[in-house]
């Protein structure tokens, strides 16, 4: 104790002289940003503006994060065609964070004090976006998040694109107790995400007169589910909800489908598999299963035509869309939305002009609105059924774009949860 | 290496090296290089780069602290640790808990407990993290606490090689699972994120950023220190010994494993201060910083700079890190293809790392004025 209390004092002398020694030849820093005080500088110099894309493109999640680079890379484009945004055409600064949660945090630092974004786009997992979250905070920049969460955050410098679990969980568990199921298997990967949907889950099935038979995790990137599908099997359960991620659905589904088990007797409702990962687990394992989202690429409109035609032209015919690709190419043009309503890049004032409310875009899913006091957005949710053809075809939906919750306030079994 | 066993560094030239570099006489010498570390980390580093590289620098000492530790152990000692993540990990998070605590005010749970864990009181093993002194004393002795009893189980029965490395990465493969597994008390896979002050010092200051790296740059030349003190003792010499002729040493009246237990248990507690320090550096510490992964790209390290040297360690840990930051700024999507190729590189054509440059070039040169 006293030899650390030593040594810092010896660090502060060290740090005062240091100090006194940069202010002497302050010039000689060749640093431009080293003045970088409190609070993201953006630079409006010139005739365009650069905003971040912190995604991860090599580790576990490259092969998810990589396809929410492109959609975010095609809105980009795509404004830049259409004459950028207050003038400027955008720059992208494409960064990895290579599925490592302190690299995140590291290139979401460099993202604003280096290249000096006006936002930054991406992260994928709660993990690597709690890591950034202080990043994004103390700097004062903006970071928009693409991919459906577990809830219960809400950062005044975090827009969240994806659905909050009342507009994804919730929903997929109303639609099963519509259906009559009575009984529930919970499955998922060993991390915040399935841990806390999960969680929910729970207390949803207590108050509903549904039993939750058993949870069971399996550490990320497992393989091995025998044990588990046993499991699943002797519970008799009537339908099974599935947060598993990633690989482990692949060895999930095949062992599932091995032990006789079939989407007619007891159906999966997925919320983490997309039309992407359909494609790598492959459709005889998955024909007939349920997911929950708040996009397909079968949804019907003009708005999505638009961005299936335009992202099939640009990264080839056999990439299909998905939900966090929609919320990532969503987000850029709500991004622009409230640029353009606050006729400025200055984050305090792109803050206020969405608390204002009513920034609303045509996305591909349906019409979607930020919500001012929550900076979610309102999304309308969509039970789905995997078909043959390896597309997720919508067989429900809420209606209307249900207005985030992220704390779940709104529903009497979720207190106490948060 | 056949298999995991060591070093292709001759031992009669590495022993005749260390007295060469370590023997009397090299007091100066080593007084020199100190002070040089000392002008390029407190003078030089500090006016050239900005706050943002700075921070960056002071995370790659916190990866050098534990490449010192490594060093010891594996360059001098012989005994590849592919583990040192449970020493980081738990300096790290014995840190972080406290830094957690002192953040949500007294008599208040951490953010995540509230979200994840629905606890009415504090875990009972958390409590005494409250306390500065407890914190600060458990990031170095708990890890040695941990390191000691396993050490003396591993050693008294004589595993070593690729069982001792294969035995070290089970257990943190272990530690990660578990510390996943408790997220309602340990933040699972998120780790313990935002933090927010260092002992009353606002870590949002870019000032108290600063003061961070120049604690990290002063621990890093004591613990250096502590090595090259090490290293130069009739332990040092004894601990060579081991590394080369194991059984010799036994028959000549030593017991080996208290050896090698020394050296386990002081990289294990040189791990968990670079743990510690890692937090306010870094704000943040999480299983994937402890797991198998990164317990080997901190052996990579020290592979690249050289093992058996006292400052290749560090050097190499430095320099690794720094090249992903600067490759992966470069080419985003490329830049995996060249860490690798600089992982290779050096291990094919310089098994004794970076370190041994300098003797390559000047046996080269010899070579070519012979011939």
């Amino acid at each position: 104790m006293f030899r650390i209390r030593g040594r810092r004092s010896a660090a502060v002398v060290a740090a005062v002289a240091a100090f006194a020694a940069l202010t002497a030849c302050g010039a000689k820093t060749n640093d431009s940003t080293a003045a970088s005080g409190a609070g993201a500088t953006i630079d409006t110099a010139g005739s365009s503006v650069k905003v971040g894309l912190l995604n991860s493109l090599s580790g576990t999640m490259a092969i998810s994060e990589v396809t929410v680079r492109d959609s975010l890379k095609l809105a980009i484009d795509e404004i830049n065609t259409a004459g950028g945004v207050l003038g400027k055409q955008i720059e992208p600064v494409s960064e990895d964070g290579a599925s490592d949660w302190p690299t995140f945090a590291e290139k979401a630092q460099k993202l604003i004090s280096q290249d000096r974004v006006a936002a930054v786009f991406g992260c994928w997992t709660s993990a690597s976006r709690k890591a950034v979250k202080p990043v994004f905070e103390k700097n004062k920049s903006l970071l928009f998040y693409p991919v459906q969460y577990e809830g219960l955050e809400q950062s005044p410098y975090i827009f969240y694109t994806g659905a909050t679990t009342n507009q994804q969980i919730v929903p997929g568990l109303d639609y099963l107790k519509a259906q009559g199921k009575t009984s529930l298997y919970l499955v998922g990967s060993d991390y915040v995400f399935p841990r806390t949907a999960n969680k929910i889950i729970k207390a949803y099935a207590e108050a509903n007169g549904m039993k939750v038979l058993g949870e069971d995790y399996a550490p990320l990137g497992s393989t091995e589910f025998s044990t588990i599908v046993n499991k699943v099997k002797a519970s008799g359960a009537s339908a099974v909800f599935n947060t598993l991620n990633g690989d482990s659905n692949v060895a999930f589904f095949k062992e599932y489908k091995s032990a006789g088990l079939t989407a007619d007797k007891m159906p999966v409702v997925s919320v983490s598999i997309a039309e992407e990962e359909v494609k790598s687990i492959g459709t005889q394992y998955l024909a007939g299963q349920l997911t929950a989202w708040n996009y397909y690429q079968t949804t019907p409109g003009a708005a999505n035509e638009k961005f299936v035609k335009a992202y099939k032209a640009k990264y080839g015919a056999d990439k299909p869309t998905s939900d966090p690709m929609e919320a990532a190419y969503t987000s850029v043009y709500l991004w622009k939305a409230m640029v353009e309503k606050a006729g400025s890049f200055d984050v305090e004032k792109v803050k206020a002009a969405s608390a204002v409310g009513g920034i609303t875009y045509d996305a591909p899913e349906g019409k979607v609105t930020v919500d001012g006091p929550t900076q979610h957005i309102f999304k309308t949710a969509r039970i789905g059924k995997i078909g043959d053809d390896g597309l997720i075809k919508e067989v429900w939906n809420s209606g209307e774009p249900i207005k985030p919750d992220p704390y779940l306030k709104g529903y009497s079994w979720a207190t106490g949860l948060s | 290496m056949t298999t995991l066993q060591d070093p292709p560094i001759a031992p009669s030239a590495a022993g005749r090296s260390a007295r060469r570099r370590f023997g009397p006489g090299t007091g100066s010498r080593a007084a020199a290089g100190f002070a040089v570390a000392a002008v390029v980390l407190f003078a030089v580093a500090p006016v050239v780069l900005g706050d943002f590289r700075l921070g960056l620098l002071a995370k790659y000492l916190c990866l050098a602290i534990v490449a010192v530790g490594i060093g010891l152990a594996w360059g001098r000692g012989g005994m590849l640790t592919l583990g040192q993540g449970v020493f980081f990990g738990l300096g790290g998070y014995a840190m972080a808990m406290h830094l957690k605590l002192a953040d949500a005010g007294p008599g208040q749970l951490p953010d995540f407990m509230q979200l994840y864990g629905q606890l009415d009181a504090l875990p009972w093993w958390w409590r005494p993290f409250t306390s500065p002194a407890f914190a600060l004393a458990a990031t170095v002795l708990l890890p040695m606490l941990v390191a000691l009893p396993l050490g003396l189980l591993i050693f008294r029965r004589r595993v070593r090689g690729a069982y001792f490395a294969i035995l070290s990465q089970a257990l943190c493969a272990a530690f990660a699972i578990f510390l996943i597994g408790q997220q309602g008390t340990t933040g699972g896979t998120n780790g313990l994120t935002d933090i927010q002050g260092f002992f009353g010092y606002d870590l949002n200051d870019p000032i108290n950023r600063r003061m961070i790296y120049f604690i990290v740059a002063a621990v890093l030349l004591a613990v250096l220190g502590v090595a090259w003190q090490l290293m130069r003792s009739r332990y040092g010499e004894l601990l060579v010994a081991v590394r080369d002729g194991e059984e010799r040493v036994r028959f000549l009246g030593y017991d080996p494993a208290n050896v090698k237990l020394v050296a386990y248990v002081v990289a294990a507690g040189m791990a968990g201060l670079a743990g510690a320090l890692f937090v306010p550096a870094v704000g943040i510490i999480s299983p994937a910083m402890i797991g198998v992964v990164p317990s080997i790209e901190f052996v990579i390290g020290v592979a690249v700079g050289g093992r058996a040297s006292l400052v290749g360690p560090a050097l190499g840990a430095i320099a690794v890190a720094w090249a992903r930051t600067a490759l992966s700024e470069r080419l985003p999507s490329a830049w995996t293809y060249f860490e690798g190729l600089l992982f290779i590189l050096p291990v094919v054509f310089l098994p004794g790392g970076l370190a041994s440059l300098t003797v390559f070039l000047r046996r080269r040169s010899g070579k070519k004025a012979s011939a």
